[in-house]
């Protein structure tokens, strides 16, 4: 009787443990931080792509409307991927594309843009990737929405796609 | 010559308090960065790692400590970022009391087991 109460016990924790681990199969691998709540935008300060001025995070985001964050970089493969979908978003009036190069060579960037065009209506340089850790990006590309409160409302890891761009066109509407 | 003297131990003195206060933000720099996971990596910390996140990573904790912030204070304001899972060392929060509590539960249960099967040979 405590021989077969002992297998009982062992069986329904060994399938317990099955159940734990093959659910976890089934899991992505990568993670993904969870934005809980919104979240303020940063306070930083960057230099312009453009005109090499510094400006604040408050300059930057100062339009009443919605803007859209895009980290990227001339070396990251994904970012040439997501670039035509980024120039489509740029037409849309109703948000403003800011971009961020991340830890670029300048004239790369610079040949990037010339070369797939520009989408972004601002492009600030991130050279050490502070302004990004700021965002709580943690790589590239990443894209943000701001809403008109100044606060981030929709994070997208990774290069963004056909789907991606309905979501942001049904948010910022 | 006095004064001299008196200049030179000053200027000495002086110097030794910065490389030491230099010393301290290095190590301090160091075990934060050890306690951090380096989210883009597999297995490894930011202090392991020479991924661009984690040079990132390494860049802001420097001027975080060169700003005066605190050890908890720098681990507070990556956790806001990136979450708990980014600090190798949970704290005790409603995630992770399971984590904190099991071992310690498992501990009791099996010491009972223990003396209860030793008190029985008795």
């Amino acid at each position: 009787m405590k021989n077969k109460l002992n297998l009982l016990i062992i069986i329904t924790f060994l399938s317990f443990c099955f159940i734990i681990f093959y659910k976890g199969l089934s899991n992505s691998n990568t993670y993904s931080p969870k934005i809980s709540n919104k979240k303020n935008i940063p306070i930083f300060e960057a230099k312009d792509f453009n005109s090499n001025i510094y400006l604040n995070s408050e300059k930057i985001f100062e339009e009443d409307t919605f803007y859209i964050v895009n980290i990227w970089a001339s070396w990251c493969v994904p970012c040439r991927t997501e670039h035509p979908l980024l120039m489509e978003l740029s037409k849309n009036q109703s948000a403003k594309l800011i971009g961020l190069n991340y830890r670029d060579n300048l004239n790369n960037a610079k040949n990037f843009i010339n070369e797939l065009g520009n989408p972004y209506s601002q492009i600030m340089i991130d050279n050490e990737g502070i302004v990004s850790v700021e965002f709580g990006a943690y790589g590239v590309p990443e894209t943000f929405i701001v809403d008109k409160n100044k606060k981030i409302i929709k994070k997208f890891i990774g290069p963004i796609n056909k789907e991606i761009v309905k979501k942001i066109k049904l948010i910022i509407q | 010559m006095k004064i001299l003297k008196i200049f030179i131990i000053m200027f000495l003195s002086i110097g030794f308090s910065h490389l030491k206060s230099e010393e301290k933000n290095i190590e301090l720099k160091n075990k934060i960065l050890k306690n951090i996971r380096c989210l883009v990596c597999q297995g490894q910390s930011v202090y392991d790692s020479e991924s661009e996140f984690a040079s990132s990573i390494k860049i802001i904790i420097d001027k975080k400590i060169n700003e005066g912030l605190e050890e908890d204070q720098i681990y507070e304001f990556l956790r806001e970022k990136y979450g708990d899972w980014i600090i190798y060392d949970p704290e005790l929060n409603k995630n992770t009391y399971i984590l904190w509590l099991l071992p310690l539960l498992l501990f009791l249960f099996g010491g009972a087991i223990i003396s209860k099967n030793l008190n029985n040979k008795k």
